[in-house]
């Protein structure tokens, strides 16, 4: 028994899990706060909850080249994990700032939004630091059910009612095929680990096609692709995306998006290298579906949440391919594509939180008409992430989307980059439209008072930032991001 | 026999899995899904996991459907209304489809094999439970606690979308 005991406190290595431990720490510590705090005041919750992002930013800052591993090989805190860490942790922050104003506006000042976005994140840093498939799935559902619950928080809404139940429902499918997928490796291999499912696999080259393997990879790859949102797995997406609370939607598109590539880069290429040849094909087939079928539906859009929900589908095709690439600067194109959309994504659904009434019925395209003269900084902003959507130098767009190209180039996969950039192109249209609108169009009604909230203004101006630093000098950080490869 | 006894379980397990999705009162259906655990229970006996059939029928069969009982009580709910079913067509080449991928898998995967530490001396030796605790509390101790959080995280929801004044 003593022995059992021992045997369990080998494994375990704090430092290991030290970004998510004081993740959950804060978020259980809000979650007890909450309870003595009175009704409806949910500012102090926001700023320890801000407090805590920025204090796990720094521990997982020093984890940059100390890579840990621990918990019998359920968990590896490499500069993989770091990177991807920090992604989502940029991604929090920003959503938190924004949130405080916009909940009081839209009258559900809920002080548990807090935690669950701590804990949110936290699931996301288990499914980039994961190296077991149990761990990578119950990281996944720590993310998804807090998701789950953060797109349904308007309860006296429709629209986040619609958002959370579909969001549950089709995610609740899809872990499905995930956990099968799971359950076929393991009968095929012996072990969930990632790195051993690898070795098995290199060593029994005959198992390489047997119908268990390959079944078990395509389920796997079916539940992450699902919480990527790629076609022909995207149809929950406009609906929860338009539904959820902005800043609910704005996390969300960044957030899991990066924890579900992190998942599915490390899965694919550690542990099932062997079957490239089968994955990369079959996502050549989704990544071209995927920016097709999103660039194309979001031109039809008027309503500005769901065109961004299209456009975010198109740039999870972008990003996929990086993974047919599956090359140095393909893999590490990834990773700052992530980067880069967490800061122009989240920058741009900052400016809807602000530019939106209470409702959000006026964030429409004809919504939008005269707003770059009327409201200047905002009008500026949103121009400048949607430049960085479109792709245009010096932006971060551009420079995400010229690695990840290049990547693909590099690998032979030449016609693949020439459609991502003609899809770039066809984005153009409907990018340009809002400006369009934003500058060229009269107003259409008074917009009264726009509360100037100082914490959603100190998010769009780190997103900018961000999206000039990244498009400015790529340099540095696609450096960090390929010393972030395994 | 053991073969033939298998086939006869398996039988009921499908049998009442249907009833669960087919019939009109909910009732019915939680009763045929205590039927459902009940098989699955025997294919862990079936399996030599004694340990995991005694939990199955005293989790899943007792405690998870005693709840399922009590909320369909409490909420009330009558038989449904007979509508006709939609998307039929679908279903069926669905279901064809799943089918013969289901039979060419079988025809081909290897199935026979046994990978992975835990053989059947293994659990002769050390015992069945005995290995469960292990892997559950030394390898998979990680897992374990994360699904401690994802259990908070799950109520913590639960109470925010259900209570009537947050």
């Amino acid at each position: 028994m003593e022995n059992l005991v021992q045997m369990a406190l080998q494994n375990v290595n704090m430092a290991a899990i030290m970004p998510s431990l004081v993740l959950c720490c804060f978020g259980m510590f809000l979650l007890m706060i909450n309870v003595f705090m009175p009704r409806g005041k949910t500012t102090a919750a926001s700023l320890i909850s801000l407090l805590g992002l920025a204090v796990t930013f720094v521990v997982t800052l020093r984890a940059w080249n100390h890579p840990e591993l621990g918990f019998a090989g359920h968990v590896a805190l490499d500069n993989f994990a770091t990177f991807f860490n920090v992604i989502f942790l940029i991604a929090a922050f920003l959503t938190v700032l924004m949130s405080d104003d916009y909940l009081h506006r839209e009258g559900y000042p809920v002080g548990e939004f807090y935690p669950l976005v701590l804990f949110t994140t936290a699931g996301a840093m288990w499914m980039a630091s994961g190296t077991d498939l149990m761990t990578v799935f119950l990281g996944l559902e720590v993310l998804s059910i807090s998701l789950y619950v953060l797109a349904g928080l308007f309860r006296g809404q429709l629209r986040s009612n619609e958002a959370g139940l579909k969001y549950f429902l089709l995610g609740a499918f899809s872990t499905g095929f995930l956990l099968y997928g799971t359950a076929l490796l393991y009968g095929v291999a012996g072990t969930t680990n990632i790195a051993d499912i690898g070795f098995y696999l290199s060593a029994h080259g005959k198992m390489l096609q047997n119908p268990m393997t390959i079944a078990g990879m395509l389920l796997l790859a079916v539940g992450f692709l699902f919480k990527i949102a790629v076609v022909p797995f995207h149809m929950w997406t406009p609906d929860v995306y338009q539904g959820a609370p902005t800043p609910v939607t704005a996390f969300m598109s960044a957030g899991p998006k990066a924890a579900a590539f992190a998942a599915l880069v490390r899965i694919l290429i550690l542990g099932l290298g062997g079957l490239q040849a089968d994955w990369s094909s079959l996502l050549w087939m989704l990544a071209v579906l995927t920016m097709f079928i999103g660039n194309v539906t979001a031109i039809y859009q008027t309503d500005i949440k769901r065109m961004l929900a299209y456009s975010s589908i198109a740039h999870a095709g972008y990003a996929l391919v990086g993974l047919v690439a599956a090359n140095a600067v393909g893999i590490s194109g990834i990773l700052f594509y992530m980067l880069a959309y967490t800061f122009m994504n989240i920058g741009a659904f900052a400016v809807l939180v602000l530019a939106g009434k209470q409702g959000e019925d006026n964030l429409t395209l004809e919504g939008f008409s005269g707003f770059g003269y009327k409201r200047p900084f905002l009008g500026v902003a949103m121009s400048i992430f949607l430049f960085a959507l479109m792709g245009i130098p010096p932006t971060a767009g551009f420079a995400g989307k010229f690695y990840i190209f290049a990547g693909a180039i590099n690998a032979g996969y030449i016609w693949l980059a020439i459609l991502g950039v003609l899809n770039s192109a066809i984005s153009l249209y409907y990018y340009l439209r809002v400006m369009v609108y934003m500058y060229f169009r009269e107003p259409q009604e008074d917009y009264g008072w726009v509360r100037m909230n100082p914490g959603t203004v100190v998010s769009i101006v780190l997103a900018i930032v961000g999206v000039l630093y990244l498009g400015v000098v790529p340099g540095k950080i696609m450096e960090m991001a390929k010393m972030a490869l395994f | 026999m053991e073969v033939l006894f298998f086939y006869l379980v398996a039988l009921v397990a499908v049998l009442s899995g249907l009833i669960v999705v087919t019939a009109k009162s909910p009732v019915n259906s939680a009763l045929a899904l205590v039927n459902t655990f009940f098989c699955l229970a025997v294919f862990y006996v079936m399996l030599h996991a004694p340990f995991m059939a005694a939990i199955q029928i005293m989790v899943y069969a007792g405690a998870i459907m005693v709840l399922i009982l009590f909320v369909i009580m409490l909420l009330n709910m009558g038989v449904e209304p007979h509508k006709k079913p939609t998307h039929i067509a679908w279903g069926a080449i669905g279901g064809t489809l799943v089918l013969l991928v289901s039979i060419l898998f079988i025809q081909r995967g290897d199935t026979a094999r046994a990978v992975g530490n835990i053989s059947k001396d293994v659990v002769l030796r050390e015992g069945h439970t005995a290995l469960i605790g292990k892997a559950m509390f030394v390898d998979f101790l990680l897992p374990f606690e994360i699904a401690s959080i994802l259990l908070l995280v799950a109520i913590v929801g639960a109470v925010i979308l259900a209570k009537k004044e947050v």
